[in-house]
């Protein structure tokens, strides 16, 4: 093992020496989110400012910290002070930072936060830390997010990496195992297995060789926790990936990614060949004799192979469909091998559990679900973006305290994806964990909290979580296949005011029908957005079917637009924008809308709300 | 057959010498990755160096959403209708989209200029909702922002 500790030794001189950089060091982070937010705009800036300012500095790109609704971020380094976070920059705000901030000369530009974790305030500057959105979250899994380059293996290794795996390839497999289960681990795809069992399971089936696949395929729509956690910290999975081989005695891995991740797959494209080359991956690894290999597959699209049989069965390039358990992946799965699947997050969680040991992970979280999850926190939301706080934490304190609640009052909370359900305001102190969420009618799901406003209509949403389930069922068996058209059917008659009341008692009836007689996790949980928003809902359905009425003002065939000429000024931005010609009238005048001619695109009502004079003269009702 | 297309073909075909079927997606996605899409002379190709029937090939090509049938556009929309796009208004902007080029998802418009699809999920949900045109990620959309974009592509 001393090669572990010349390589370790190297890599700490390599993180010490960024630290006590001579010149300043700038970190932007570059998550596919923060890009898609004009980080790669502000990346360019840096390059053309310092070349043209001749300033000295390392620049960095790292991954996403989390609190996307901040992003742009970009940290500045001076030498002698720890990184300094500026929020939201675009190029204006990056030249005068590389100019103003970086002279020391007095500026208007306070930074957000600082990053040093041992001190409280550095020249009045709050710890980044403190921010409402972090000061509640407790980062395991996420740790080194938006922290260290994520093509760098030597900062991943600085902060602890792969002493997990050295204390691994110790204990030896069983000793693995005994330690996940001591830490009360259970899988974060969404089941919520215990992972200890699971690969117990696959360690003592027989025939060889034996799989792990890591299911990378995140399909639920609204959440990015996968993404961001691959993009941020890739050695992380991997590490956790050789470790879980090691247990169950695997020596080859797949990788089964989402195509639509491109930036994801590259960065694990170079760590791996990172690990490879550092001997952590591949032949004899840290000279124990073990080889361990893993392979990237791009999923090309298909929702339903998260399910793991259906994963399997694409990765054999086949059609992703589901078969009947049992027998389960552990005795029979790819190629009819051994096989065991685990999702990214709860792989990337196994190194710091080796490390820090089984009982100190059992000691986050509640009495059945141990340890911390991470949530995308989006839609009606303040503080939109990635957390990580203790499983048992309530709908609340996440909500509200950390995502700084909803700007329009609160509705609804929408979590587990398109299999999980809605829940109302009475559920906001729920502790968030397996056991709770499913009595509630919900699931835990994978992370995605979905949190709706007054705006936000719920037949609409079960209607959207249908049109999804119904187009991505695989077809395989009727319930599914059949059922969820029906109910997709009945949920856009209701939504054209089509509705009658014998129709929720169909829905309730079929949604119970579909749910225990599918194949595949995808139809067993498909009806659930319905059932739940009739179950805690319930008026708003009867309001769109008794009163052909929508509250929300979001079914399309139940609203009409109106000008209200008591405020319309006549300032004609509507007149130009709409599609149809439906809003006329001369300047200065209140303007006229022609239902006849409205498609109902929404531009007027957009446009008035946030350009015109008026401000809120086009309503929806 | 289209020459051209049976040459780029066959030299992606060439990197996977293995007859083995469980390369088919890797295939499908390399070649499509080269032709922008599937043609039935791809497909026809594919066949032969794998040794399946094209009906297997298409049986699995349509499985996935990744996979084309069309000649794409000279640019590419992609529409989130994620679930945080969709509470955020994508259905809106899905409809600009189809009433502005008068083409459904699937399709490539007439003068071969924008081609249109929908995915589930961009990841990008705290910046809700989004529209990919190319490879550049459109946040915060609106449905006038979004017609002030679409204009600005030739």
């Amino acid at each position: 093992m001393n090669n572990f500790e010349t390589i370790q030794k190297k890599a700490l001189y390599e993180w010490q020496s960024l630290q006590e950089n001579p010149e300043p060091v700038i970190y932007i982070g570059m998550g596919s989110c923060g890009i898609a937010s004009g980080a790669d705009k502000v990346w360019k800036q840096v390059q053309e400012t310092i070349s043209k300012e001749k300033i000295n500095a390392k620049v960095l790109k790292v991954g996403c910290i989390g609190p996307c609704y901040l992003e742009p971020l970009l940290d500045i380094q001076k030498p002698g002070f720890p990184r300094f976070s500026f929020n939201n920059v675009d190029e204006q705000k990056t030249i005068r930072l590389l100019t103003e901030f970086l002279n020391g000369e007095e500026s208007k530009l306070k930074p957000l936060g600082h990053l040093d974790p041992q001190q409280k305030e550095i020249d009045g500057i709050r710890s980044f830390w403190d921010q409402p959105m972090l000061k509640n979250q407790e980062r395991i899994v996420l740790r080194n997010c938006g922290i260290i380059d994520p093509e760098n293996i030597n900062h991943y290794i600085a902060r602890d990496g792969f002493k997990g795996l050295l204390k691994a390839l110790n204990l030896g497999p069983e000793g693995i195992i005994d330690e996940i289960k001591k830490s009360g681990l259970r899988g974060r795809g969404g089941a919520g297995f215990p992972t200890g069992l699971k690969w117990q399971f696959c360690r003592e089936a027989k025939g060889k060789p034996k799989y792990l696949i890591c299911n990378a395929d995140e399909g639920d729509p609204g959440a990015f926790m996968n993404r961001s956690l691959m993009e941020g910290d890739p050695f992380a999975l991997l590490e956790g990936m050789v470790i879980a081989a090691h247990a169950i005695g695997a020596n080859t891995g797949y990788i089964y990614i989402r195509a639509e991740y491109p930036l994801a797959i590259e960065r694990l494209k170079i760590a791996i060949t990172q690990m490879i080359d550092l001997g952590f991956l591949g032949k004899n690894i840290l000279d124990t004799g073990f080889s361990f290999e893993i392979r990237l597959k791009e999923g090309a699209g298909a929702f339903v192979c998260g399910e793991e049989t259906a994963l399997i069965a694409s990765i054999e390039g086949q059609r992703g469909m589901p078969r009947s358990r049992p027998p389960f992946p552990a005795t029979s799965g790819l190629y009819g091998n051994p096989t065991n699947i685990n999702n990214v997050e709860t792989l990337a969680t196994i190194p710091k559990i080796l490390r820090e040991g089984g009982n100190w992970y059992a000691g986050f979280g509640t009495k059945t679900s141990k340890g911390t999850k991470t949530f995308a926190l989006v839609g009606k939301i303040r503080r939109a973006g990635l957390i990580e706080v203790p499983m048992g934490t309530t709908l609340r304190k996440i909500i509200f305290d950390t995502g700084g609640g909803p700007i329009k009052p609160f509705k609804a909370v929408q979590t587990g994806g398109p299999s999980g359900g809605c829940l109302s305001e009475k559920f906001l102190d729920l502790p968030v964990d397996f056991e709770s969420l499913t009595q509630a009618g919900s699931i835990m799901g994978s992370g995605g909290l979905i949190v709706m406003d007054e705006h936000t209509c719920m037949v609409d949403v079960a209607k959207y979580f249908l049109k999804f389930t119904s187009q991505e069922s695989c077809g395989k068996c009727v319930p599914c296949r059949i059922g969820t058209t029906r109910i997709l059917e009945i949920l856009e008659k209701i939504t054209q005011g089509k509705g009658e009341i014998k129709d929720l008692e169909i829905l309730e009836n079929l949604g119970d029908t579909v749910k225990n007689s599918s194949l595949c996790g995808l139809g067993q949980t498909a009806p659930n957005p319905v059932l739940t928003t009739i179950k805690y809902f319930k008026d708003e359905y009867l309001e769109h079917i008794e009163n052909k009425r929508c509250p929300a003002a979001v079914c399309r065939d139940l609203v009409e637009y109106r000008v209200i000429k008591k405020k319309c000024t006549g300032c004609q931005r509507c007149v130009n924008v709409c599609p149809t010609g439906a809003i006329t009238g001369p300047r200065s005048e209140p303007h006229n809308l022609d239902l006849s001619k409205c498609i109902k695109c929404r531009a007027c009502y957009e446009i008035c709300r946030f350009d015109a004079i008026a401000g809120d003269a086009i309503v929806i009702e | 057959m289209d020459v051209k297309i049976a040459n780029t073909t066959q030299s992606t075909l060439n990197k996977f010498p293995q007859k083995d079927k469980s390369n088919l997606i890797q295939i499908l996605q390399a070649v499509q990755e080269k032709d922008d899409f599937l043609s039935p002379e791809a497909i026809g190709s594919i066949s032969k160096h794998l040794r399946v029937s094209r009906s297997y090939i298409f049986g699995v090509a349509t499985f996935y959403s990744q996979f084309k049938f069309n000649p794409p556009g000279r640019h590419s929309i992609r529409i989130c209708l994620g679930t945080a796009c969709h509470v955020q208004g994508g259905d809106f902007l899905l409809n600009v989209l189809t009433s502005e080029l008068d083409i459904t998802t699937g399709e490539t418009t007439e003068d071969g200029k924008f081609d249109l699809d929908r995915v589930a999920c961009l990841g990008c949900c705290a910046l809700a909702p989004v529209v990919k045109i190319d490879n550049t990620i459109h946040s915060r959309m609106s449905v006038v922002k979004l017609k002030e974009i679409l204009d600005g592509y030739e």
